[in-house]
């Protein structure tokens, strides 16, 4: 082979190599995923066989166009004394070549069609759960029929010293929360997307879900596993700063666990409702209070208080000033800035706590303490 | 101008003043450059963060603020300018014009470019950052959650798009009045015929733009409410007049690029282009089809069904006429006699990738599909296969191409195939392994990632930076060529090159065609 025949070789030789590479790469540790997943719904493996079956179409195209080229470059060469034709167009063969793919067109659009119309059919749910995006986290919410609403907030459960490289990344390394979303399995689930703030999308692969939650729009998405088992995802819409620090974990479990556990929330809840009745010593205050600030503040706050998106708590005039001021921002935020209403998001406990621990921590000592009464009072104004 | 036969002015006043359209095209296509590197160096920041699992470089909003960047610049400031560098060279060179029709509003269209991009740059330093909502901006991040500095993204897109719109109405006047007795539309090379109908794209969609922006900035300063539901608005609004520029948007990228593909093929085949008419009618198909398919960007956003239906099916659409245009570059190598210098390389390169994003496309079309491919790494594999692999082959290919034409002298073809090389290998490792991450599952615009898409973004960001590099050795290579390349004189510098700029003296001298040429009307198109 002369040397261009060579290169020539190489052209068809790089991405053959890159791809065997890539494997090769990928088998040297855990053998990486390179396929969309065909999930544990039935809408989901529709998904996947209609991704399967668009793709091997595009292959075999491929092959046979890529084949033509490649033969072209190998026999049609100047180097080989090729001359060449003259021939620049034939109306039989370009109107073959607009209309042949037509019809395969057509013949993609019957099953996509179909798989679509299921995937719109949100009728005859079961039970419904709203979802909304917050910057950053998950609120998920079921909405009963018969008694309390249950909700809570899911928040990611990764450590800041495994993301700045400090302790070694677990397993399911920002792909962890502290509360997951529970449902039961074998119902047809719908859910209720929306946003408090700007937009964010729900995906989790496994559910064949992906929902953009819209800020004063509800979008409806539904899913019916057999399958139990933990099923994670991630926001997909870009959302501001931690918008890659927002996963999901959706924990299926059988209809009877799933009974249980919903018992088991609203028994929370009614505790929740006696603790706002009750008085806390400061220590008492200031653990949860810190717990309460790692979970929701100090993304934006730092851990030291010293801010960031934030402003800093550390020797703020406000967390150091009058506590109605304090307050206020606490339960209303700043309109306009990133800084939430976090009133309708933590309970009144958890908000005298956090606001306590701001007033104490961080070097500000102000030796002053909030009941939960008093953020109730507060509110109600 | 008294003197017709004046050369250029001396000194810096040539380059401030100049209404020259082969200085013109000079400038843009440096700044483009310039553009080039800027928003490869975000997008180095980008893969080096993205090596590893875990932080180390950057901080999130850090990253934000560098994919938004990254994004801006290489779309308006890298790809756009320098096609419409291309057009300021080539247009009037190839249908026998002096010069562009509109000489002094093509300086000005070009002179408020560099201060807008300066502008956006400097918004790095700003308190708050620089923009961090992503090239598409979609509100309310980028309103009422937006940074101080989106009101100075704001004034540079509206610059941005009186440039484009400045430079668009020059293309077309040139086109439409200035061709050489004889040159019949029919006869006009594929890149005039592209980059006109890209012109009455831009000048279609580029005031929507204006008008998003616009509306944003009253949402942020004036207390309306045109993307916020709070106020009776809607943020969806937003992303609907959006990819109503933005879909045309990727044809007005793109549309160029097939014009100098459909040059440089024929050329290095020493064929005519195969289906010249057919070529011409798929490339007004697309652009009309262009504007019917915006929401295919928005299957997940909550549009009713009909309505996703109708976008999935005109999407689909958009392969017919784009397949026709593969088809047909790939017969016009058919039984040619082909050789494989460095423009060619860079012609098969955009063939053989381009047609893989068009691949990718099809797919993104099927919206039960997308519902899991949208915002996930997969839409970034398909969108850098048609753009970098697109646009920027073929532009890189056009600089190979029509340098010699430009400066008389010939580029070091061995450091031409070698940049080739590097870059088609490099490109692919960094965006073949994104299909793999995105369908796995992971999502677009995130600074940090579960340990299973480890191996692929490492790799990834070894691509990229061998890609990186390989435009060193570009940058290197075409100075090299213009300071003490090896010195042509010949009029046609590729035996198998057709058209008119091939008759003209090499290097092209300041001002050509003073006198129309004739045109022989037995002559097919060139
Ligand atoms: C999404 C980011 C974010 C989160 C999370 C957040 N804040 Fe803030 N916070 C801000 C911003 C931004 C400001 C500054 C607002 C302004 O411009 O006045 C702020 C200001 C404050 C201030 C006033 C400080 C000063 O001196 O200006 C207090 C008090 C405060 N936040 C309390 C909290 C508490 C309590 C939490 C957790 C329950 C919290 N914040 C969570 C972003 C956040
Ligand atoms: C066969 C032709 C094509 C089809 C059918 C097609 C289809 C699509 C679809 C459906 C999406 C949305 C994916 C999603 O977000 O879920 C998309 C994204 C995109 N496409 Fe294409 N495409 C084609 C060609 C091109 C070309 C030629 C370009 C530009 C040169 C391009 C640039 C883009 C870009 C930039 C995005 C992502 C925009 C963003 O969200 O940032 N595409 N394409
Ligand atoms: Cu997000
Ligand atoms: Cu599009």
């Amino acid at each position: 082979m002369c040397f261009k025949a060579k290169r020539l070789f190489g052209l068809a030789l790089g991405p053959v190599l890159m791809l065997l590479s890539a494997v090769a790469l990928a088998a040297g540790g855990e053998v990486s995923q390179v396929n969309m997943t065909p999930g544990v719904t039935e809408v989901g493996k529709e998904i996947y066989n209609l991704h399967m079956l668009i793709l091997w179409i595009c292959v075999v195209i491929g092959v046979g166009v890529f084949g033509v080229m490649f033969y072209s470059i190998y026999a049609h060469r100047k180097s080989k004394g090729h001359e060449p034709a003259t021939f620049h167009e034939s109306t039989k063969v370009e109107i073959a070549w607009t209309v042949i793919p037509f019809f395969i067109l057509i013949g993609m659009a019957f099953p996509a069609t179909s798989t679509l119309l299921k995937i719109y059919d949100n009728d005859d749910a079961e039970m419904d759960v709203l979802v909304t995006g917050y910057q950053w986290k998950w609120k998920y919410e079921y909405l009963n029929e018969q008694g309390e609403n249950v909700s809570f907030f899911s928040n990611l459960r990764t450590s800041q010293s495994e993301i700045y490289n400090v302790e070694d990344k677990g397993e399911h390394y920002l792909l962890e929360v502290d509360e997951p979303l529970v449902l039961p399995a074998d119902t047809k689930v719908r859910f209720l997307v929306t946003a408090n703030d700007v937009i964010h999308s729900w995906w989790v692969p496994e559910l064949a879900v992906k929902k953009d939650a819209v800020p004063g729009f509800i979008n409806e998405a539904w899913t019916r596993t057999a399958q139990e088992g933990v099923f994670r995802g991630q926001c997909a819409e870009l959302c501001g700063k931690d918008h890659g620090f927002m996963p999901i974990v959706v924990n299926v479990v059988s209809e009877d666990e799933y009974a249980q556990w919903l018992d088991t929330k609203q028994a929370e809840a009614a505790q929740i409702k006696e603790l706002m009745a009750q008085t806390f010593s400061m220590d008492e205050l200031m653990e949860r209070g810190k717990a309460v600030y790692e979970r929701n503040c100090l993304a934006c706050h730092g851990g030291g208080g010293e801010g960031g998106v934030g402003t800093a708590i550390a020797g703020s005039a406000i967390a150091t000033g009058a506590l109605p001021g304090h307050l206020e921002i606490g339960v209303n935020g700043v309109p306009g800035t990133a800084m939430q209403a976090f009133g309708g998001q933590l309970n009144d406990v958890d908000m005298a706590a956090v606001i306590t621990y701001q007033r104490n921590a961080f070097g500000n000592n102000m030796g002053d303490m909030v009941q939960p009464i008093d953020v109730f009072n507060f509110k109600k104004g | 101008m008294g003197d017709h036969h004046h050369g250029p002015a001396k000194g810096i006043t040539r380059w401030l003043f100049t209404t020259n359209h082969k200085d013109i095209g000079t400038m843009y296509l440096w700044f483009s450059f310039a553009m080039f590197i800027l928003g490869g160096a975000f997008a180095m920041i980008i893969r080096a963060e993205l090596f590893q699992p875990g932080m180390q470089l950057v901080e999130p909003a850090f990253f934000n603020q560098m994919t938004t960047l990254h994004g801006l610049v290489m779309v308006f400031g890298a790809i756009m300018p320098s096609f419409v560098g291309l057009a300021n060279w080539m247009i009037p060179l190839m249908i026998g014009a002096p010069d562009m029709a509109l000489p002094r509003m093509n300086n000005w269209s070009f002179w408020i470019l560099p201060p807008t991009f300066l502008m956006l740059a400097s918004t790095l330093f700003m308190e708050g950052g620089a923009p961090a909502f992503g090239w598409t901006f979609y509100a309310p991040l980028s309103t009422t959650y937006a940074p101080p500095s989106v009101t100075l993204f704001i004034f540079s897109v509206h610059v941005l798009g009186l440039s484009s719109i400045m430079g668009s109405i020059n293309i077309i006047a040139t086109v439409m009045n200035m061709r050489a007795p004889g040159m019949t539309y029919m006869k006009m090379p594929l890149f005039v015929w592209t980059w006109l109908i890209t012109a009455f794209l831009l000048v279609a969609v580029m005031p929507v733009l204006a008008g998003a922006v616009t509306m944003m900035l009253m949402d942020i300063h004036f207390g309306t409410s045109f993307f916020s539901a709070a106020g009776g608005g809607d943020p969806v609004l937003f992303q609907h007049i959006f990819w109503f520029f933005g879909h045309p948007e990727v044809y007005i990228i793109i549309l160029p690029a097939f014009g100098v593909v459909s040059q440089i093929i024929p050329a290095f085949s020493r064929k005519p282009l195969f289906g010249y008419d057919s070529m011409v009618y798929a490339t007004a198909a697309i652009a009309f089809l262009s504007f019917i398919v915006w929401a295919h960007h928005m299957y997940t956003v909550g549009m009713p069904v009909a309505g996703e239906l109708f976008f999935m099916y005109a999407t689909m659409l958009i392969a017919v006429p784009t397949g026709v245009k593969v088809f047909n570059w790939i017969s016009t190598m058919w039984r040619g006699s082909l050789t494989f210098e460095t423009p060619m390389l860079f012609s098969i390169g955009f063939l053989i990738l381009f047609t893989i994003g068009g691949f990718t496309g099809l797919m993104l079309s099927i919206a039960p599909a997308d519902f899991q491919y949208h915002d996930s790494y997969f839409v970034v594999a398909h969108f850098h296969y048609v753009m970098v692999a697109g646009a920027v082959f073929s532009m890189t290919a056009a600089i190979y191409y029509w340098l010699p034409k430009w400066c008389g002298r010939m580029y070091n073809e061995a450091m031409g195939k070698t940049h080739f090389w590097i870059s088609f290998v490099g490109f692919n490792l960094a965006f073949f392994p994104q299909h793999f991450v995105g369908l796995a599952g992971m999502p677009r615009r995130i600074p940090d990632y579960a340990l299973q898409f480890a191996d692929f973004n490492m790799m990834s960001s070894i691509g990229a930076f061998i890609y990186g590099a390989s435009q060193i050795l570009f940058l290197y290579n075409v100075i090299a060529t213009i300071v003490s390349g090896k010195p042509t004189s010949d009029e046609k510098v590729w035996d198998g090159a057709e058209g008119l700029e091939w008759t003209v003296a090499t290097p092209a001298p300041y001002h050509t065609f003073e006198t129309p040429p004739r045109i022989d009307p037995a002559h097919a198109h060139s």
